[in-house]
C-alpha cells in the first residue's frame, strides 16, 4: 500500500513539473510579437493575434483554483490581464466564461462551486473594463473534467474557470 | 455500540410482528440470531405459484421467482431451494403439512396462484407461520395487466415482508436516475425510469444535454430535474406518462438546479446561482410565486422537505465548509445539525420523519449516513472512494444511492443499503447510474 502510494505521489509530482514547464513554455512565447514575428498571419490561425486560437492558445483561455476555492492567484491574474486586454481589442467578440471543480466533492456544491469561480473571473475582467454585458456565466460543477485520473495531478487541472469566446457581435 | 442497538431493534421488530408465536418459538427456530452484527435471515419456503388457467404457467414461474428475489433481497429472509421439499404444494386450495415444511426448517411458506384471463392476471397468495402451525394474516389478490405482471409480484412480496417485519413495504415502487455511458471526460447522461429493483428500464431523455439529479413528485407521476439543454443549467418538470417536459425556471443570466418537491405536490424547493452566489428559494410548479428563502454570500443548496411540509434541510458553507441545517419551509432561521468532522451535504428527510440521510466527506473518503433530526445519533452506513446522493425507499428502511470509482476508468453504479448498514449491494442497471431518486408506494 505504501509503496503504492509513494509511486502515486512520484507520478503526480511528475505531472506536475510537465505541466508547470509547459506553462512557462506559453508565458515566453510573450503574446503577439513572439507569435507573429514567425511568419505571415493566417488570418483564424494561432499566429493572427485578433483569432480565437489566438486567444486560447496565447493569451491563454483559462485560470486554475485551489482546492475549494475561488480566488484569483498571481498566476490567474496575469492571465486575466492579457484576456482582458484581448476583449479589449477585440470588441465584437462575446464571452461564456465557464466554471468547473474536481470531482470531490457533491454534484450540486460543485455545481455552486463552479459558478463561484466563473463569477470571480467575469468580476475581474469587469474590474479590467470589459463590459458586463459581453460576459456569461456557466458552472458545469464536476461534470466535465480534462483530465480524468484521481489524483491532484488531474484535479488541478479540472478545477478551472474557463473563457470561451463566441462568435463576434456584430456577426 | 450504537450499530449493534439499531440491529437489535430491527430484530425485534422482525421477532414481534410474529406476535404470540415469538415467546413459544424463543428457544426455537423462529428466533432471529444476531451474530456480529448480522441477523441471520429467516428462511423461507415458495413453491412455484399454482397456474389456475392453462397459459398462467409462465408466467406463475415469473411471478414466484420475483416475489422470492424481493424478500432475499432484504437481507433479512433466504429462500430454500425447492429441491429440499417434502411436500408439494400442486394445489392452492389443498391443506398445509405442517410437518413437512418444519421438517426442512422453512419458517414461513408462502403459497400462491396465478390466472390469466385475456390481458389481465389475478395472483393470490397465502402466508403461514409454519413452527405455530397457522396462517399469518388472510389470503390476498391482487390483479393488473399481464404485461405489468411484476408489478402483482412486488404486491405479493410487499405483503409478506410487511406482515413478517411489521414495516411498510417497498418492493412496489420505481427508481429516476441518471444512465450513464462514456469516460469521465466525455460522460453522456440521459434520465431513465426502472421498478426498484433495476427492472423495466425506461430511457425518458436523449444524452444530448447534460442531465442533473431527477426528483419524483409526491405522487409518483412527475420528475423535476436539471438540464443544460440550453446551455445553461435549467430546471425541468417531465410528466412520466406522456414524456413531455417544459422548463420552470430561465431568468437570463442566473443557473438554477438542484429542485425538489414539497410533500403537497405543488411547491418546489431549488438553488439559484447569480452573480455567483447560490441561495434558496422556492415557486409554485406553474413557475409563479417565486420566493427567496435564504439571503447569505455563502452556498446554499439541496434543499429537501421534512414529510409534514414544515421545514427544510439543506447544505451550507456559511460556516466555512459544507455542513446541514434546517429552517422553517418559509425561510428564516436556521439551526446547525451537523457537528461531525468532515464536510456534510445533499441531505434528505427520511419519509418517516425520524432520519436525515446526507453524504459525508472526511479524509478523502466519502460516506452515505444517517442522523436524527436533532443531529444526534450521526451513523455512517458506507465509505468508499466517492459516495454519494442517498434517496430513501418509501419505507424508509433503506437507502439507495450513488457510488463513482477512482480513476480513468471510473464508473457510476447505483447501490442500495440498509439503514442498519447492513446488505449493501449494487443495482443492476443496463448502464452505469447516479443520481437515484425513489418513488413513493405505487397506487
Amino acid at each position: 500500500m505504501k509503496l503504492t502510494r509513494n509511486i502515486l505521489l512520484l507520478v503526480a509530482g511528475l505531472a506536475l513539473a510537465a505541466c508547470t514547464d509547459a506553462t512557462r513554455f506559453g508565458a515566453d512565447g510573450t503574446g503577439a510579437g513572439g507569435a507573429g514575428a514567425g511568419g505571415p498571419i493566417v488570418p483564424g490561425s494561432a499566429n493572427d493575434p485578433t483569432s480565437t486560437a489566438f486567444f486560447n492558445q496565447t493569451v491563454g483561455d483559462r485560470v486554475l483554483f485551489a482546492v475549494d476555492q475561488s480566488d484569483i492567484n498571481d498566476a490567474g491574474r496575469t492571465t486575466l490581464e492579457g484576456q482582458a486586454q484581448w476583449l479589449l481589442a477585440n470588441t465584437d467578440f462575446t464571452a461564456v466564461i465557464e466554471g468547473h471543480a474536481d470531482e470531490q466533492g457533491t454534484r450540486e456544491y460543485n455545481v455552486a462551486l463552479g459558478a463561484r469561480r466563473a463569477n470571480a473571473v467575469r468580476e475581474y475582467l469587469i474590474s479590467r473594463g470589459v463590459a458586463g454585458n459581453r460576459l456569461r456565466t456557466v458552472s458545469y460543477g464536476k461534470e466535465r473534467p480534462i483530465e480524468i485520473c484521481s489524483s491532484e495531478a488531474c484535479y488541478q487541472k479540472n478545477r478551472r474557470a474557463v473563457t470561451v469566446l463566441a462568435g463576434g457581435l456584430t456577426g | 455500540m450504537r450499530f449493534q442497538a439499531a440491529l437489535m431493534m430491527v430484530a425485534l421488530v422482525v421477532a414481534a410482528s410474529w406476535g404470540g408465536t415469538f415467546a413459544a418459538a424463543q428457544d426455537g427456530p423462529l428466533r432471529i440470531e444476531i451474530t456480529e452484527g448480522v441477523i441471520e435471515p429467516l428462511p423461507f419456503a415458495l413453491p412455484v405459484f399454482e397456474a389456475e388457467t392453462g397459459d398462467a404457467g409462465a408466467l406463475a414461474t415469473q411471478i414466484s421467482q420475483v416475489v422470492a428475489a424481493d424478500l432475499t433481497g432484504t437481507g433479512l429472509f433466504r429462500e430454500i431451494a425447492p429441491s429440499a421439499f417434502i411436500s408439494n404444494v400442486t394445489s392452492f386450495a389443498a391443506p398445509i403439512q405442517y410437518a413437512d415444511w418444519k421438517a426442512i426448517n422453512a419458517q414461513a411458506l408462502i403459497t400462491g396462484a396465478v390466472a390469466v384471463q385475456g390481458t389481465q392476471v389475478n395472483v393470490k397468495f397465502r402466508l403461514y407461520d409454519v413452527f405455530s402451525g397457522a396462517e399469518m394474516g388472510d389470503g390476498l389478490q391482487f390483479t393488473g395487466t399481464v404485461e405489468g405482471w411484476r408489478r402483482m409480484a412486488h404486491k405479493v412480496a410487499d405483503a409478506v415482508y410487511s406482515r413478517i417485519t411489521g414495516e411498510g413495504g417497498y418492493f412496489d415502487s420505481r427508481v429516476v436516475y441518471v444512465s450513464e455511458t462514456g469516460t469521465k471526460d466525455a460522460r453522456q447522461k440521459r434520465l431513465a425510469i426502472m421498478d426498484y429493483d433495476g427492472a423495466n428500464v425506461q430511457f425518458l431523455t436523449d444524452s444530448s444535454a447534460i442531465v442533473l439529479a431527477p426528483r419524483f413528485s409526491p405522487d409518483g407521476r412527475r420528475v423535476l430535474y436539471t438540464s443544460y439543454e440550453t446551455g445553461f443549467p435549467r430546471i425541468y418538470v417531465l410528466d412520466v406518462g406522456s414524456v413531455q417536459r417544459r422548463v420552470l425556471e430561465s431568468q437570463e443570466g442566473t443557473m438554477s438546479f438542484a429542485p425538489r418537491f414539497a410533500p403537497d405536490g405543488q411547491t418546489i424547493v431549488y438553488s439559484l446561482s447569480q452573480g455567483g452566489n447560490t441561495d434558496i428559494y422556492a415557486m409554485n410548479i406553474n413557475g409563479g410565486n417565486v420566493t427567496r428563502l435564504t439571503s447569505a454570500p455563502s452556498i446554499e443548496t439541496a434543499p429537501s422537505f421534512s414529510p409534514d411540509g414544515s421545514q427544510i434541510v439543506f447544505e451550507s458553507d456559511r460556516s466555512g465548509s459544507q455542513q446541514l441545517y434546517i429552517m422553517p419551509a418559509r425561510g428564516g432561521e436556521a439551526r446547525r445539525i451537523s457537528f461531525g468532522p468532515g464536510r456534510y451535504g445533499t441531505p434528505v428527510w427520511s419519509p418517516r420523519g425520524d432520519l436525515i440521510s446526507f453524504t459525508k466527506q472526511n479524509s478523502g473518503r466519502f460516506h452515505i449516513g444517517v442522523m436524527r433530526v436533532d443531529g444526534s445519533e450521526e451513523r455512517l452506513l458506507t465509505a468508499s472512494f466517492l459516495d454519494e446522493g442517498p434517496t430513501w425507499a418509501p419505507n424508509g428502511r433503506v437507502i439507495m444511492f450513488t457510488r463513482e470509482t477512482q480513476g480513468e476508468q471510473g464508473r457510476s453504479t447505483l447501490y442500495s443499503v440498509d439503514i442498519t448498514g447492513r446488505n449493501l449491494r449494487p443495482v443492476r442497471t443496463p448502464e452505469g447510474g447516479s443520481d437515484p431518486s425513489w418513488s413513493p408506494l405505487l397506487q
